[in-house]
């Protein structure tokens, strides 16, 4: 727990629509999570697919609560940029994190897990964690 | 010895170039990749030109420092990050200096490709930009036009290999007997810095 401040979640897809709908199914299943602040971050800023380090900084400010920012990704573009970002030292919130987890299930785990108050270490391992259920 | 203006014409001289080949990096891509990086890397360093006139920075450093960013905003693709962090980790290691060296340069752009290394994971031999930076990096020491053909070669050596990093790696064995894009984007790169330098009488 930290002071009852949330940590806040940004998804970051080449998809304005994937990370908007990953966004909404992640809250959606989280119940009454909706106080958790999470931001998609899809695309380009000209609405094409891709990725826009505008718009993850702003996403990422935008869900700073003091608790720390998990960030997941989608894959290539999405993932270097935030890398990229991080090693910057000044685009992004204090306390922001890239979080190595499955997109869709990790979001999921990783709002539900912010939803109770946890901080961001749980929130990552909840996100990770993700990877350990096997489909088949 | 480097001045500011003369990183500021090896960035201009590297949008110059993108711009004249960015429809055969993008036939390049559309082979093994998803047909954009030449219009990303256009859109890249016009950025770069753009904010190079506008703040105009005095030391090399910063002159790469500025450019780095301004790729990794504006290119929305993967080259953005990975060529942006290129350029930063060259300015950072470049310092607050007024004016560089030819080995300083070439240190300098040895820690930037480190950078893109451990930033993307790959490793020479993976049909990547890694397959032309590594080379020239490691020719620079006996100058630029060494660097520039080393480059090229590096590029060009690309064609029969197997694509084992981003995108053009989930095609296997069917990325073979394509030229990389992002090395031959590489190249051109550091073609444009032996221009720069050749012009400057270096």
């Amino acid at each position: 727990m930290s002071d009852d401040k949330l940590v806040g979640i940004v998804l970051v897809s080449h998809s304005a629509e994937v990370a908007a709908s990953v966004a909404e199914l992640a809250k959606g299943l989280a119940g009454g999570a909706t106080a958790v602040p999470v931001a998609p971050a899809g695309g380009t800023e000209g609405g094409g697919l891709g990725t826009s380090a505008e718009l993850i900084s702003a996403a990422a400010a935008s869900v700073d609560r003091g608790a720390g920012v998990a960030v997941l990704t989608d894959l290539g573009s999405a993932v270097l940029t935030v890398k990229a970002l991080l090693a910057e030292g000044d685009e992004l919130p204090e306390g922001t994190r890239l979080v190595d987890a499955p997109f869709v299930e990790g979001a999921v785990a990783a709002v539900v897990t912010a939803a109770a108050g946890a901080d961001l270490d749980a929130v990552e391992a909840a996100a990770a964690e993700a990877y350990s259920y096997r489909k088949a | 010895m480097l001045d500011a203006d003369f990183f500021r014409r090896w960035m201009t001289a590297a949008a110059a170039s993108v711009d004249r080949e960015a429809e055969r990096l993008t036939a390049l891509d559309s082979a093994i990749g998803d047909a954009d990086h030449g219009s990303n890397l256009q859109r890249g360093f016009r950025a770069v030109t753009a904010a190079l006139d506008k703040d105009a920075p005095d030391t090399p450093g910063a002159v790469l420092t500025l450019s780095g960013r301004q790729l990794i905003s504006t290119v929305g693709g993967a080259s953005g990050p990975l060529y942006g962090t290129l350029l930063r980790r060259a300015g950072k290691a470049l310092g607050d200096a007024a004016e560089v060296g030819e080995e300083e340069l070439a240190a300098a752009l040895r820690a930037g490709v480190d950078g893109v290394m451990k930033l993307g994971g790959a490793a020479p031999g993976d049909k990547t930009m890694i397959d032309a930076l590594v080379p020239a990096v490691d020719a620079l020491a006996s100058g630029f036009a060494a660097a520039r053909t080393a480059a090229e070669e590096g590029a060009r050596a690309t064609t029969p290999l197997q694509a084992r990093k981003g995108r053009a790696s989930y095609l296997g064995e069917r990325s073979i007997g394509h030229q990389d894009p992002g090395a031959t984007s590489s190249a051109l790169l550091i073609a444009a810095l032996a221009d720069t330098a050749e012009a400057n009488g270096e």
